[in-house]
């Protein structure tokens, strides 16, 4: 390769430049018109509208990062207040009696572990199952049927939940097995379990059919059975996006706050309790038990604010673990 | 040759020491090439030669890309087209392009020709918009297939006609130049000799530059061929598309200077 | 005669070579793991059916004496105590009129700021730092937890805002959930849009289109139907979702006024929704309340699937027709 290949290319072109216009000269080859810069521009009118609807849109994608900010601030100002002012021997007592100026925040941290603890206990094997089965086992009639009908179970809100919890589940479930049957944290974890089947199953769904079905078929090739291509290659190939959908259920779990309000047996204060059975607050039950009734948010002093207090440690809890399923989704997403 | 026969008057494009990067990647090397009007000019060479690439350059379509980065100039009747007061909307709208699968819009075919001349504000009124769009269609060859069926759905059309389509809808802005990105790929072979004849009657309107991987297609229609190739540096792995030669067709296919043209039209690479 | 290996069998060789090599690939035995493994998938995803189907059964068997009694009377009646139980003077009508109001708000704000968004995203934004962290913004608010979002509208809009909102009003609640669902709506129609095929796109701006007239003309309707299904699942969110409305000051107990469903005045009143209403009927220790509340609840759940059979039938609607 010479270092400087377009001396000759420019060479030729001129050559057959000439050559065609004496050989082949119409009028047509002369009458190439000069332009100027201001041939070349759009009418005003159009570039301006194209301005103005580009500000538009990127202002419209600002409010989210505006909502982001806005969350972050009212959270942490307020819950600065109580963080300052509290006093800590306040923390660590017997339970959560806001109005009382009582916030043992441990009782509602253990609540929730709890819940959360039995909610993927129910649903993972659920999701899990459902998951596999369709992607792996369904004839294309049957998940045609069966995937409608798990759409519906994701849309059903949470409230009808709540009361599902407290009127079926606990009396028929927990019930039968301790002697609360009316809201007991279990109850509400069986709940919250529920709402978070689909949640499970159609991520780990998604991960599962985006495993390339030439993997299936090498399997296949070499003699394994059905069982072990699932366990053994479909599984591991989607661990990363099965993962990230076991995370984000303990992230909505964590923050899923009317079946617990409803079903998990307490007013608006609880004792400390680490059993199952009994009745307990969460912390999102905490504040929306807190903030309802007709005399809405009042009380003693910082109530208000141990409010925001609890729902900075939801945010960042909830945060960490969607920013760590996020990881894992992508990982996927790199991978096929 | 003296420079002024290269810069006279009568030339569409004329590419000055053009090179396209995308990102690190550098696509193409130190162009230099002129396109006469009212000709065909193809361009043909083995894949990732940059042949594409720069016919994207003619109207600006690389722009989309936002990594693609372009130095140099290719001055289109005397204006730089990467001057920036040049606005790419209206040089596409002066400088037509046919992709290399058909892709007419949802909508009916009617419609599609008709698509342009109403986003420029070429037509208002009905009439002139029929108007354009009949002279459109049968400019294309495509009318007397098509009249009865106007307000059809142009997805409805064969792989050839929504073809003939596309060239009908790009002639509806009424541009300068026609860009073709090997236009018949996708095509049958009695599909591909319709659009081959369209584009014989089209330059006498039209100036034309047609991307093709076929060499036969290039030697039937072309009046000037480049041919493009892939330097591969071996030391960083990268692969850079060069023009190596352009000339007259004839000489190209039948007396070639540089033996890699000859190699490649022979058959004996690429 | 059988040949194999280049040697001619007799046949006695062969038919017990044929025999051998047939009950070699024939099953062996039972699968039990494979079998085993398949039971318990199948019993899982039975398991899950079984309790949507003990779900849909307990709130209508709950609700049973309202829906096919007093029906009529209860649609258009108001919240109160357990004499209006009795009287069949309790009803949903507040609740129907608030959650109708929140829906406006929704339609009115998220659908077309989370459009915007989504364009803008997917069709002008360049890709550096910060669209990257524009987006992962996004991602990270569709997972943040509905009573946050609540505290957020307690902050803003009840106490920042009362000049503009009333306090704890429709308004604020309608404003706080049209936040609520503005990532799903921005999510699910960068997806739409990303559907698009680019020919589609380079077909327009081959022929002199601006990047507005492009996506205005080509984009948006190839990607409408996906987008109208993302906002028909927001507003199913948007309409069942309960606890950000306690945290701005929903009405359980009992609402003085009980305008007709569309009237505007109510935006800045105190205000009660359908999700409202069920939280304090469950609440309510009375047995009546718990008929009322399944009633209520039934009421609630039609809306709510029937937006979403209204998605699902979009989508595998559109699915085919692309494949097609």
């Amino acid at each position: 390769m010479t270092p400087k290949p377009k001396h000759s290319t420019t060479g030729t072109t001129a050559e057959s430049a000439d050559i065609s216009s004496s050989v082949d000269s119409t009028a047509a080859h002369l009458m190439v018109a000069h332009l100027t810069v201001a041939d070349l521009k759009s009418s005003k009118s159009r570039k301006n509208r194209q301005k103005a609807v580009h500000a538009g849109l990127a202002l419209a994608a600002m409010v989210s990062v505006a909502v982001s900010g806005f969350i972050v601030w009212s959270l942490i100002s307020e819950a600065w207040t109580f963080i300052v002012e509290v006093e800590w021997s306040q923390i660590f007592n017997i339970g959560w009696f806001p109005r009382r100026g009582i916030y043992d925040v441990s009782t509602l941290l253990t609540a929730t572990l709890i819940t959360t603890a039995i909610a993927m206990l129910i649903a993972t094997p659920l999701g899990l199952g459902a998951a596999i089965y369709l992607s792996e086992y369904a004839r294309s009639s049957t998940r045609a049927f069966i995937k409608p009908i798990l759409e519906i179970l994701a849309g059903i809100p949470s409230v009808v939940l709540g009361f599902f919890a407290l009127y079926w589940v606990a009396p028929e479930v927990i019930g039968r097995i301790s002697d609360n049957s009316t809201g007991s944290l279990a109850a509400a974890g069986v709940g919250v379990g529920i709402l978070t089947i689909p949640l499970i199953a159609s991520i780990s769904e998604d991960a599962m059919t985006a495993v390339p079905s030439s993997l299936r078929e090498a399997s296949t090739g070499l003699g394994s059975r059905k069982t072990a291509t699932t366990l053994r290659i479909v599984l591991p190939a989607a661990i990363s996006g099965i993962v990230a959908s076991l995370i984000v259920a303990v992230s909505r779990a964590i923050g899923e706050t009317m079946v617990v309000f409803l079903a998990g047996g307490a007013g608006d204060t609880a004792l400390f309790t680490s059993s199952p059975t009994d009745s307990g607050l969460t912390m999102t039950a905490a504040m929306a038990s807190l903030a309802s009734g007709t005399d809405n948010v009042v009380g003693e002093g910082l109530t208000v604010q141990s409010l925001y207090f609890v729902g900075l440690l939801l945010f960042v809890f909830t945060l960490l673990l969607n920013l760590v399923a996020n990881r894992f989704v992508s990982r996927i997403q790199e991978k096929y | 040759m003296n420079p002024e026969a290269r810069n006279s008057n009568n030339l569409v494009f004329c590419a000055q020491d053009l090179n396209v990067y995308y990102g690190e990647f550098h696509a193409l090397r130190d162009v230099c090439l002129d396109i006469l009007p009212n000709e065909i000019t193809a361009f043909i060479g083995p894949s990732g030669c940059g042949k594409t690439t720069l016919l994207r350059c003619f109207n600006r379509m690389n722009d989309l890309i936002p990594i693609a980065r372009v130095t140099g100039s290719i001055e289109y009747m005397g204006v730089n087209l990467y001057d920036p007061g040049v606005d790419a909307v209206e040089v596409r709208r002066r400088i037509g392009m046919v992709f290399q699968k058909p892709n007419p819009f949802p909508k009916s075919i009617y419609d599609n020709v008709a698509y342009g001349p109403r986003i420029t504000g070429m037509a208002k009124r009905k009439p002139a918009l029929d108007e354009i769009v009949e002279i459109s269609l049968r400019k294309a060859a495509l009318f007397d297939e098509v009249k009865d069926r106007l307000k059809n759905s142009a997805m409805g059309l064969s792989g050839g006609q929504q073809q003939r389509l596309c060239i009908a809808r790009a002639i509806a802005v009424n541009p300068d130049v026609l860009l073709m990105d090997e236009p018949c790929s996708a095509l049958d072979p009695i599909a591909t000799t319709r659009i081959e004849e369209l584009m014989n009657e089209l330059k006498d309107d039209y100036t034309i530059v047609i991307v093709t991987h076929n060499m036969q297609q290039a030697a039937r229609i072309s009046n000037k061929t480049a041919f493009f190739s892939v330097d591969v540096n071996l030391e960083t792995d990268t692969r850079t598309g060069t023009l190596i030669e352009f000339g007259d067709t004839e000489e190209i296919f039948s007396t070639p200077k540089d033996s890699r043209t000859e190699n490649y039209v022979t058959g004996r690479f690429g | 005669m059988a040949v194999t290996f280049g040697r001619v069998l007799d046949n006695k060789t062969s038919t017990r070579i044929e025999r051998e090599v047939a009950s070699a690939i024939k099953r062996q035995g039972s699968d039990w793991k494979g079998n085993t493994f398949y039971t318990l998938l199948l019993v899982m995803l039975v398991l899950t059916l079984f309790i949507l189907a003990v779900l849909i059964y307990g709130v209508v068997a709950d609700g049973w004496d309202i829906l096919t009694g007093w029906l009529p009377s209860f649609l258009g009646g108001t919240l109160g105590s357990i004499k209006a139980f009795e009287g069949q003077t309790l009803g949903v009508q507040q609740g129907l009129a608030g959650s109708f109001w929140i829906a406006v708000f929704v339609a009115l704000l998220s659908f077309p700021i989370g459009i915007a968004s989504a364009i803008y995203l997917e069709e002008y934004a360049p890709k550096n730092r910060f669209s990257n962290f524009i987006e992962l913004n996004i991602r990270n608010l569709a997972g943040v937890p509905s009573v946050v979002y609540g505290l957020l509208g307690l902050f803003l809009f009840v106490e920042g805002i009362p000049s503009i909102t009333g306090g704890r009003t429709a308004a604020s609640a309608g404003l706080t959930l049209a936040i609520l669902v503005l990532p799903i709506v921005i999510i699910t129609s960068q997806e739409a849009l990303r559907a698009v095929p680019a020919t589609l796109k380079e077909g327009s701006y081959g022929v002199g289109a601006t990047r507005w007239e492009t996506v205005r003309r080509q984009a948006l309707p190839y990607a409408a139907p996906g987008i109208l299904t993302g906002t028909l699942l927001s507003m199913s969110r948007a309409i069942g979702e309960a606890a950000p409305l306690i945290l701005v000051g929903a009405i359980t107990g009992f609402l003085g006024s009980n305008p007709s469903i569309v009237d505007p005045r109510q935006l800045d009143d105190a205000f009660t929704a359908m999700p409202i209403l069920i939280t304090g009927w469950t609440q309510n220790p009375m047995p009546e309340f718990r008929v009322a509340a399944a009633a209520a609840i039934v009421v609630l759940l039609v809306f709510v699937l029937l937006l979403n059979a209204a998605t699902i039938y979009l989508r595998y609607h559109f699915e085919k027709k692309r494949e097609a």
